[in-house]
């Protein structure tokens, strides 16, 4: 049986400066489990996607001067494994499976190129999505480090 | 404030230098200056140095192909330089070696 060592809860509101500032705290949290540069750089790279995917797509309808938050809830296990959740309150995802395409977007083409699950997905060990329309989003990855 | 992106050209050759995380936000930033480079000096090759760049996500690979598209359209082709191993990984991952008129190099 794995055992919680450390863990830690965020909430920030869904501006895209704090992209910078979920993928730094994350970082840090990590740390205790001495991960090679590859492993930080591709969790830190999956919790980018996954931070800019609440601040790009689930709050794009909310009106003029309201702003939705972010919640990152991450955990260390003994045996040398992190997971973060990242979640919103946002519009949700009608089709799971289809934003789940490498290459689906809804973004402006030339500047979004539908990746972001993909990389969650390769970058992870596990990723899970689950989405209720109108209600929110929230993924949970997990990586075992030095396996 | 350290400036994100700056250029230099030669003989036809444009390179921006980029020097900053690039993620969705600063992105849109990198993307009006390269842009606005790229219609003034209509060069034959867009050069993107990434020796400088600590982090990328896949903000990144949107604004390297916008870029691509929009020097195509002035008649350039484009060179990526400078990617560390954890820049190509996921250059790798997104299939941009195969894309028309861009060149990956390490």
């Amino acid at each position: 049986m794995k055992r919680i060592i450390n863990e830690m809860k965020l909430r920030l509101p869904a501006i895209s400066v704090n992209e910078a500032v979920a993928r730094s705290v994350i970082s840090a949290f990590m740390a205790e489990l001495n991960p090679t540069v590859e492993e930080l750089g591709d969790v830190r790279c999956a919790v980018s996607e996954a931070v800019t995917n609440s601040i790009v797509h689930a709050y794009k309808d909310l009106p003029e001067g309201e702003v939705g938050y972010v919640y990152i809830s991450a955990r260390l296990y003994d045996v040398g494994e992190v997971s973060v959740e990242i979640s919103d309150n946002g519009c949700g995802i009608e089709d799971v499976a289809l934003a789940r395409t490498p290459a689906y977007t809804t973004g402006k083409l030339g500047e979004r190129c539908g990746m972001g699950f993909l990389v969650m997905e390769s970058f992870m060990d596990s990723l899970s999505v689950k989405s209720r329309p109108g209600k929110g989003t929230a993924v949970l990855m997990r990586k075992k480090l030095n396996p | 404030m350290r400036e994100d992106v700056t250029f230099s050209s030669n003989r036809g050759a444009l390179t921006a230098s980029l020097k900053c995380e690039i993620d969705h936000h600063t992105a849109r930033r990198m993307r009006e200056k390269i842009d606005g480079e790229l219609f003034l000096c209509k060069p034959n090759v867009l050069i993107l140095d990434f020796s400088a760049v600590r982090f990328m996500d896949s903000s990144g690979i949107g604004l390297i192909l916008g870029r691509t598209e929009r020097a195509v359209a002035v008649g350039a082709t484009v060179r990526l330089t400078g990617l560390s191993d954890t820049l190509y990984k996921l250059i790798r991952l997104s299939g941009l070696e195969r894309v028309k008129n861009l060149s990956v190099t390490r």
